[in-house]
């Protein structure tokens, strides 16, 4: 009777467990397949951003032969792009403007964030929604009142005027993820730094940033992709080749008439996303989270 | 080294709510003294106050022979322990620990000095290498010490220290604070809301409840001789037994504490004179579990047999508790683990009336 029943457990067991694997196999089969898509959909362009790249104006005109293929591969259009003075200008440009603009924003954002999420004076809250709010507002509704602005501070053509206009885009945003990284950094640690001897300065400095590293990291990449990715603000305020950036420079210089330089622009394309590739693999290796693991009881 | 005192301290939040009302307490130099009491009852704003992390609604706190109200943190010149440890997550130990030393600009060589001096006393100099997230909870509370001894201060303030600690450690650790304590004898106020842990490490505790301090007393003052109700239920584990009586008058011009028709004390004579001011009046009569017992105290005065149903018994190894009920009041005896009580048997009982309490009914207070 007891070995029956045993017997009987023991099926039970091996079928929950064979149904549980089974389960497990359908779910990954499952992700599988939604990821295939999305990396088809997500890698298809810069494939052909690429093939395209390599090819000569010729090949890319002539009908015969796949579009997806290069028969003649070539490094011309990126020699072009690369002596080609004024893509060297764009380029230039794109850096300074993107260091610039990371660099107030940050330094604007994280004072910002320290001093909304932890030193709690009065209105600090109503403040901290205000700035999101402001985030909130779409900057394609912008562009038209600060080109006055922009007009009356003399900046119209001015690489400097994308400086200033930048971190007004970039910092609601950053200073509201700093917020967010700020307030989940224990109350004990500012205390205890506090009683140590630290002044509100220090205890930025050498508590919460080191220990709001992914979140600065977070804000940093958000505040380059808004600089380096912007397109609108330059193109409604930039219109001289020695003040454009890359965004604007590679359409307004590539297309003549209505000649589209297909090779040369999707060479372009990839050296102008260089930067981006390039800064997210590095920076991705700090954004590890779970760095406050120890500083309390976990 | 330095005495403090807090006089007529008062914390007031916005909308009028008042963490703690008005306390006067006067801590000597190297004394060791423990805040204690319930959630709430403004013994962590006290520590707080003193250490200026809250700022002082009314009153004054003097550290050292001065004024602090108005002095920042860092210049009052205490250390502090936190419950959840706040060791900066991104230093190694050493750092963790030279930290304030680094701050407040001393030499190289002396930082090394303490924290090895500090790493020596708590036993952690193997571990000045690492990341507060390589240890374990009782080596990291133990670093949070060291970071609190290495700066030499004038006061330590604990806040609940042991309270994430598991129940082993927290034991072990509690041996090493008063260690600690015994060896850098800098004046410590320490809060808790562990009984266990106030009576074991305190010089003199404090025992604090909604905002006010209801008895200040060495341990031993505090346990056989406290003022009110609150602390003689807070101070004592299992807590006192309180039951409702009326003071009798009893045979021989005595007196005797009558919880109902069976349960009728007889109160020493010693005490009759303290307590005939009460004859006839309904009062709360207080006695702790371990006056509760089965051994036989015949004819020794004092000690009066009294009669009770078990309702459940509670074998701890070294005693076994029995829990009873006298009109629906729970009451609680520490019987030797050889007892032969049952459940639902009634159990004669011998209870120490020399030790006995007794309590005015409305006030609380102890008479």
């Amino acid at each position: 009777m007891s070995a029956t029943t045993a017997d009987h457990a023991r099926t039970k067991a091996k079928t929950r467990k064979n149904s549980l694997h089974k389960q497990r196999l359908w779910a990954l089969w499952g992700s599988y397949a939604a990821l295939s898509v999305f990396v088809v959909i997500f890698l298809v362009p810069p494939f052909y951003t690429l093939m395209t790249s390599l090819k000569s104006s010729a090949e890319i005109s002539a009908q015969t032969g796949s579009p997806w293929m290069v028969n003649h591969p070539s490094l011309d259009n990126f020699w072009y792009l690369i002596t080609y003075p004024n893509f060297q200008t764009y380029y230039i440009n794109s850096v300074l403007v993107t260091i610039v603009t990371v660099a107030v924003s940050m330094v604007i954002s994280v004072l910002a964030a320290f001093s909304l999420a932890r030193m709690g004076f009065w209105g600090s809250q109503t403040l901290s929604t205000g700035v999101f709010l402001t985030y909130l507002v779409p900057p394609s509704l912008l562009f038209i009142p600060l080109f006055q602005i922009v007009g009356m501070l003399g900046l119209i053509n001015n690489l400097w005027c994308l400086i200033l206009l930048y971190p007004t885009l970039a910092v609601p945003f950053c200073t509201w993820i700093m917020i967010g990284y700020f307030s989940s950094i224990p109350k004990e640690l500012d205390e205890a730094a506090l009683i140590d001897g630290a002044s509100y300065m220090q205890i930025l400095t050498k508590i919460f940033i080191p220990v709001a590293m992914p979140g600065i990291i977070a804000a940093t990449i958000f505040a380059f992709t808004v600089s380096w990715g912007a397109f609108l603000y330059p193109l409604a305020y930039l219109y001289t080749s020695n003040q454009m950036v890359l965004t604007v420079g590679i359409i307004s210089d590539l297309i003549r008439g209505d000649v589209f330089q297909w090779g040369k622009i999707m060479a372009a394309c990839l050296l102008a996303s260089l930067p981006p590739i390039v800064i997210y693999a590095f920076l991705m290796d700090y954004y590890v989270a779970g760095l406050t693991a120890g500083a309390t009881k976990g | 080294m330095a005495e403090v005192s807090c006089r007529k301290v008062v914390k007031e939040y916005d909308g009028g709510v008042q963490a703690v009302k008005g306390i006067d307490l006067d801590i000597a130099d190297h004394e060791f003294v423990v805040l204690v009491g319930p959630s709430g009852c403004g013994k962590s704003t006290t520590l707080r106050m003193i250490a200026g992390l809250e700022e002082i609604t009314g009153g004054e706190i003097w550290i050292g022979g001065d004024v602090v109200n108005d002095v920042p943190p860092r210049d009052r010149d205490i250390a502090m322990v936190f419950q959840n440890y706040a060791l900066y997550p991104h230093m190694s130990v050493f750092d963790n620990m030279a930290f304030g030393l680094k701050l407040r600009k001393f030499p190289k060589d002396e930082i090394k000095r303490r924290v090895d001096e500090a790493a020596r006393i708590l036993d952690i100099g193997m571990l000045l290498d690492r990341k507060p997230r390589a240890l374990s909870g009782g080596q990291r509370q133990r670093v949070a010490m060291g970071r609190a001894i290495v700066r030499n201060p004038k006061v330590f303030l604990f806040d609940e220290p042991l309270s994430n600690l598991d129940a082993k450690l927290r034991v072990q650790m509690r041996t090493e604070i008063k260690k600690v304590h015994q060896t850098v004898k800098t004046t410590t106020v320490y809060v808790t809301h562990d009984q266990v842990e106030a009576m074991t490490l305190a010089d003199r505790v404090v025992v604090m409840n909604h905002g006010i301090i209801e008895q200040v007393g060495t341990p031993q003052e505090l346990y056989h001789r406290p003022t009110s109700r609150f602390v003689a239920g807070f101070i004592g584990s299992p807590a006192m037994n309180f039951l409702p009586c009326r003071i009798d008058e009893a045979g021989g011009g005595g007196l005797s504490v009558r919880v109902n028709n069976a349960v009728q004390i007889p109160i020493p004579a010693a005490r009759t004179s303290r307590y005939a001011p009460f004859k006839g009046k309904e009062m709360v009569f207080g006695i702790r579990p371990e006056h509760l017992t089965q051994r036989r105290e015949e004819g020794r005065p004092g000690f009066e047999p009294v009669e009770l149903l078990v309702d459940v018994l509670e074998p701890m190894g070294m005693e076994t508790m029995a829990h009873f009920f006298v009109d629906g009041a729970p009451v609680c005896a520490r019987l030797d683990p050889a007892t032969e009580a049952a459940p639902d048997v009634m159990l004669a009982l011998t209870a120490d009336m020399n030790q006995m309490h007794l309590m005015e009914k409305d006030s609380g207070k102890v008479v």
